[in-house]
């Protein structure tokens, strides 16, 4: 299980690095769906269905809609040269080994890869079903431990949405 | 925005209804099987969407789908307010948010006191504000004012 | 250790693309990357080898659940990424009718 979350993870990243370094605008939305449907495997390997269900039907209208925005504008993108001396290769070097040393600092406290459940959870799932009532831990938990982070989230989805009518200019015109 | 060819539009009269009917059975099945309000909302506003671009917008009358939709959006949210509001009036000791239904047994699929209320809610804010986003963003935007 | 690793990898490629990348679709696929990367890296936290999936039913009767308390805070930001990336998408589709160009270097007049 392990080689094939590593395949996946490898794809994804090989994914990434073709789409932000494509020319053409259309080639780099088309590999920017590897990434999405990769992180729906991984979802898959690490038993979580709920997640899977969720980041496809997400993933494919993001697709839709970027492919729209892309083809009624301009799809290549201007290319000019541009210096890469020794000092930005060498700046670029520094900062990623910082960083990944500072990453190790911080995650240095983390049990290893799969070993034990949070402390909080324990008193999730043990009581959990009888507490709740319902059968799907997950649901149980969006909806009655934690409703207030479900309410944000609502709340969220209907300003974008009214952020995305006015930005449009389609509400809000008196003539 | 045209349509498409009448191969097309003979599928797509015949798979839209399929697909808004198992987007309801994500939704209502919720606290039994993996799904829940997000991923069954999309669904059901995906096969809304599947509509619109197999039959074209000049052939929908669209003009005042965009506001109906809306509204849609807007009462899914009151209702998911008031329920929870509801839980001060009810339940025990004035708590915000309490889950005050019945719990029934588990497995059932009328158990777990407000929560397939709450699916059922979300269901139908997440699907009309995807339907609104998708028409504001692609059929809507050619007609912007300066 | 090495998995953790790799998914920083992806925040660091997604990172990339926003500092240096010109075009605007470019900058909002970097965002997009980025918060990929932290759903997965959340999800990973809570994995226990040998976990299976967290639903009852009746013929798994007492077995090791994978943790569900990371899997619902990853629900929800799955949910708030498409709203913040079509808001962006919105935004723009609106600097292109005014400046014609997805060139952040010429976009440089601040009225209108």
């Amino acid at each position: 299980m392990w080689i094939l979350l590593f395949v996946i993870l490898v794809l994804m990243i090989g994914g990434a690095i073709f789409s932000l370094e494509a020319r053409d605008l259309l080639s780099a939305v088309i590999a920017y769906g590897i990434v999405g449907f990769g992180l729906v495997i991984a979802f898959m390997l690490l038993q979580a269905p709920d997640l899977a269900l969720v980041q496809i039907v997400v993933e494919t209208i993001t697709l839709i809609i970027m492919i729209a925005v892309i083809l009624n504008s301009t799809r290549e993108e201007l290319r000019t040269k541009s210096r890469k001396t020794a000092i930005y290769i060498v700046g670029t070097l520094i900062f990623i080994g910082l960083f990944l040393y500072f990453f190790n600092r911080v995650t240095g406290g983390l049990s290893p890869f799969g070993e034990h459940t949070l402390r909080m959870s324990k008193a999730y799932i043990e009581p959990g079903a009888q507490i709740t009532g319902s059968a799907n831990l997950v649901t149980g938990i969006i909806f009655d431990f934690r409703g207030y982070d479900t309410l944000g989230e609502a709340t969220i989805l209907f300003t974008a949405v009214i952020g995305v009518l006015t930005v449009l200019r389609l509400k809000g015109r008196k003539e | 925005m045209k349509g498409m060819t009448i191969i097309v539009k003979k599928v797509t009269q015949i798979i839209c209804s399929v697909v808004f009917l198992y987007g309801i059975y994500i939704v209502v099945h919720g606290h039994l099987t993996p799904g829940g309000g997000f991923a069954g909302g999309v669904i059901m506003a995906g096969s809304f969407i599947f509509l619109v671009i197999s039959f074209g917008s000049e052939f929908l009358a669209l003009r005042k789908e965009e506001s109906g939709s809306s509204i849609l959006e807007s009462s899914g949210i009151l209702a998911f307010l008031i329920i929870s509001v509801l839980g001060i009036a009810i339940g025990g000791a004035g708590i915000f948010f309490v889950n005050f239904l019945p719990k029934g047994v588990v497995g059932r699929l009328i158990s777990a006191g407000t929560i397939p209320l709450f699916n059922i809610s979300v269901g139908i804010e997440v699907a009309a504000a995807f339907l609104t986003l998708f028409l504001a963003l692609l059929i809507y935007k050619g007609e912007v004012e300066e | 250790m090495i998995i953790y690793f790799l998914c920083i990898l992806l925040f660091l490629v997604g990172l990339y693309g926003v500092v240096t990348k010109r075009n605007l679709i470019k900058i909002v696929i970097g965002l997009a990357v980025m918060e990929y990367s932290v759903n997965l890296f959340l999800t990973l936290i809570g994995y226990v080898e040998g976990g299976t999936v967290p639903i009852l039913s009746s013929e798994v009767v007492k077995r090791v659940f994978v943790d569900p308390l990371p899997q619902a805070m990853v629900l929800t930001a799955i949910v708030i990424g498409l709203a913040t990336t079509a808001l962006l998408l919105a935004i723009a589709i609106r600097i292109y009718k005014r400046y014609n160009t997805f060139d952040i270097r010429e976009i440089k007049s601040l009225k209108g």
